[in-house]
């Protein structure tokens, strides 16, 4: 009976989250794998059942989806690629600046958090003036100091990428960066002090105390980082719309344009899917890859 | 239980027209022949109209539209001086951007919280209408006297879809060259080019006097919309009339890209121009000429810069001008109610008589009647009247402005930024918006 009981008081405990779970997220999940089956536009009455046509057209290289959604899934592989070693690293330099002790150490904690606070649109538009070709400030400023005034920040690859993924990373370092410095602030000081009574460098230190000890957090980082950037749509769909040509268009980007503006919602269900499960494999093999490592270092 | 959205009310057994002729005969009483008229309750709204004012019990239309520019506060005055004369409906005016509101209006119709009349384009109302989104105004038409000859016929036919019209026209609206008359003056330029020579002739000019890049070629917005111009002043079509293909990909498709590319070659455009820039540049005086819509006339009113407006010059073989077309809608959720229906007749038909005062926002009248009213002889966009009757509009095909943006848009885009050659960037795209085409007769056809 006790036993019986305590599990009804945990499923009871869990189930106001369990319901807004299933109703937001199991069942649009489910719901999505169904109308990827359909030719679906919500506005027809009629959704015929086409099978696993939708899924094979994005796999056929001859059909009209093929190209536009790989490109997609090109571009939102190339910002990734660029983004997540940049928002690992660059938030733990500045964890580490953020947790040591000098005067004004507050106002820097503040500035580096600053930008996340903006919204995706704020941060779009404030940057695609700045960064216009023609009449921006930042060529403009570049100009003026003797360096190209004449980047395409907006219409010409590789240039974009650097906008998109410099963009990002100023803009969400700040939320990477204070994860670090909680796990930062929960090292145990006696471990640094027992390495400096044995002599070990400030480097070394680093190396052998602050980093493995950092390892769980590192992984969370790196992993929703994955996930974020592997979202990315604001940027793109604001920034530079997509253009030179539908290079810098993501896959979320052409999922949204295929679905919510072409009404072809059986495909954008599909492309969904085919990104959530490239996303889960991307994952796991991060997953493995931690633990792999962790494995070596407590041999 | 009021019937679903997506009953048509054009099957019923009485048709509308037919229906309407006996009540516009004066035998029936036009207000309360309501609902009982046509099978009672879901469909009879739409049948009875006869253009008399709405005199039923006091209500709220929910009204959807564009107009976010230059056109925004000539709408709300024109809904104010609806509302204040009009005792027993006011109007809920919602505005949301017209790249929002082809996505949004479906799927709130479909929801059953979509508005009851709204304005859209002309090349919308098919689509519209194949969604089951918008429903048939044929008796509106009729009882406010809209004529075939009133209007010019890319105007008059595009409102037609299966037979029905769809669509009040309000307005037509083009592109047109805007140009600073101070450096014009300054580089010593009397008359705004009418000719590629004579363009060609002042940005040399305008160069020479000091301005780097007199002409930007945009590759984004409106950048298909001059495309779409100089295709057909090059005597070309972009889509088969049928809606089975898409076709600039042929000579004259490649002439006009290949001319608004040669203009970033030529040095009058600097290279990527970015979303916007041309526009921005020509209000702070960067450049000398931009190609533009004519509803941004109040927006350059209010930059304060001494600006000229002309008719596009011919740079194919004859002058050609991309337009559309504001026309008013009812929805099948308002035509379920005979009240809305009426009311929302009522609206439209009103609001289609101020087509002169829309003068104001920039646009041309529709009727060709209201263009002689001084509303519109005295307006800044009358200077390119001329244009008026070498108009052209997109074929009314379901499903074409999802087409568009996928394929004609990024080859133009590909072509001015020098991705891809014109011929490359144009059969690439033109064999895939066929297959879309296709796709798309598929599914609104059956």
């Amino acid at each position: 009976m006790t036993r019986r009981g305590s599990s009804l008081t945990a499923w009871l405990f869990l189930a106001p989250y369990l319901l807004l779970f299933g109703a937001f997220v199991l069942l649009p999940i489910l719901l999505g794998l169904w109308i990827s089956l359909h030719n679906w536009d919500f506005t027809l009455p009629g959704k015929p059942f086409v099978g696993l046509d939708n899924y094979k057209a994005l796999f056929d290289s001859g059909s009209v989806s093929f190209d536009p959604f790989w490109k997609s899934m090109q571009a939102t592989g190339i910002f990734t690629l660029f983004t997540v070693p940049l928002l690992i690293v660059v938030p733990l330099a500045v964890a580490l600046v953020m947790n040591e002790k000098f005067r004004g150490r507050n106002i820097f904690r503040a500035v580096y958090f600053a930008p996340y606070v903006l919204g995706v649109a704020v941060v779009g538009v404030m940057w695609r003036f700045l960064l216009d070709r023609n009449i921006g400030a930042v060529n403009s400023y570049l100009g003026a100091i003797g360096l190209p005034d004449d980047t395409a920040w907006l219409s010409s690859v590789p240039a974009a990428w650097v906008a998109l993924v410099g963009v990002t990373v100023w803009w969400t370092l700040g939320f990477n960066a204070v994860i670090y410095l909680a796990g930062l602030q929960d090292i145990p000081l006696e471990l640094y002090e027992a390495a400096r009574v044995d002599g070990a460098s400030r480097w070394s230190a680093f190396w052998h105390i602050t980093l493995p000890s950092l390892r769980p957090v590192t992984m969370f980082v790196t992993l929703i980082t994955i996930i974020a950037s592997a979202n990315m749509f604001g940027q793109s769909f604001i920034m530079t719309n997509g253009a030179p040509a539908q290079d810098t268009r993501t896959a979320i980007f052409y999922i949204a344009e295929t679905g919510l503006q072409n009404f072809q919602m059986g495909e954008a269900a599909a492309a969904s899917w085919i990104l959530t499960v490239a996303l889960m494999l991307l994952s796991a093999i991060v997953f493995a890859l931690f633990r792999l490592r962790g494995t070596m270092e407590d041999a | 239980m009021n019937g679903s959205p997506l009953i048509r009310p054009t099957r019923s057994g009485l048709s509308r027209r037919g229906f309407l002729t006996v009540t516009a005969g004066g035998l029936l009483l036009a207000g309360c022949g309501g609902g009982k008229g046509v099978g009672g309750g879901t469909q009879s709204g739409v049948g009875n109209f006869t253009g008399k004012e709405y005199d039923g019990p006091a209500l709220t239309l929910a009204y959807w539209n564009g107009f976010t520019g230059g056109d925004g506060p000539a709408m709300q005055a024109l809904v104010k001086k609806f509302v204040s004369e009009h005792d027993n409906i006011d109007i809920e005016n919602n505005t949301v951007e017209w790249a929002d509101f082809y996505q949004r209006l479906p799927a709130a119709a479909q929801a059953g919280k979509g508005p009851d009349v709204g304005a859209m384009h002309l090349d919308q109302l098919a689509t519209n209408a194949a969604r089951n989104v918008i429903v048939p105004l044929d008796d509106l038409a009729e009882a406010l006297g809209l004529e075939e000859s009133d209007f010019t016929s890319p105007v008059w036919a595009p409102g037609i879809y299966q037979g029905k019209r769809y669509g009040i026209p309000l307005d037509v609206h083009t592109i047109a060259m805007y140009y600073n008359k101070e450096h014009f003056s300054k580089a010593g330029i009397d008359a705004p080019p009418t000719d590629a020579a004579s363009l060609e002739d002042a940005c040399k000019k305008l160069q020479s006097s000091g301005v780097e890049n007199p002409f930007w070629m945009p590759n984004q917005w409106p950048a298909h919309l001059m495309f779409l111009s100089l295709l057909w002043q090059f005597g070309g079509e972009p889509y088969a009339e049928d809606g089975s293909a898409a076709t600039y990909d042929d000579d004259a498709g490649v002439q006009a890209l290949g001319w608004m590319r040669e203009q970033v070659d030529k040095g009058y455009s600097p290279d990527n121009v970015d979303i916007d820039a041309q526009y921005t540049a020509f209000k702070n005086g960067q450049n000398s000429i931009t190609w533009d819509g004519i509803w941004q006339i109040n927006d350059l009113d209010a930059s304060g810069i001494d600006y000229g407006i002309a008719t596009l010059p011919v740079i194919g073989s004859s002058l050609a001008a991309w337009a559309n077309s504001h026309h008013f809608f009812m929805t099948a959720q308002a035509a379920d109610d005979t009240n809305r229906a009426n009311a929302g007749k009522t609206f439209i038909g009103w609001m289609s008589d101020q087509s002169a005062s829309w003068s104001d926002a920039g646009m041309i009248p529709a009727r060709n009647s209201a263009r002689e009213e001084p509303q519109f002889t005295d307006s800044t966009q009358y200077a390119i009247k001329d244009q008026i009757e070498a108009l052209h509009f997109l074929p009314p095909v379901p499903g074409l402005g999802d087409v568009q943006p996928q394929t004609l848009e990024v080859a133009v885009n590909e072509g001015i930024l020098g991705k891809k050659s014109p011929e490359d960037a144009l059969s690439g795209a033109a064999s895939n918006a066929t297959e879309l085409m296709g796709k798309n007769l598929e599914k609104f056809g059956g």
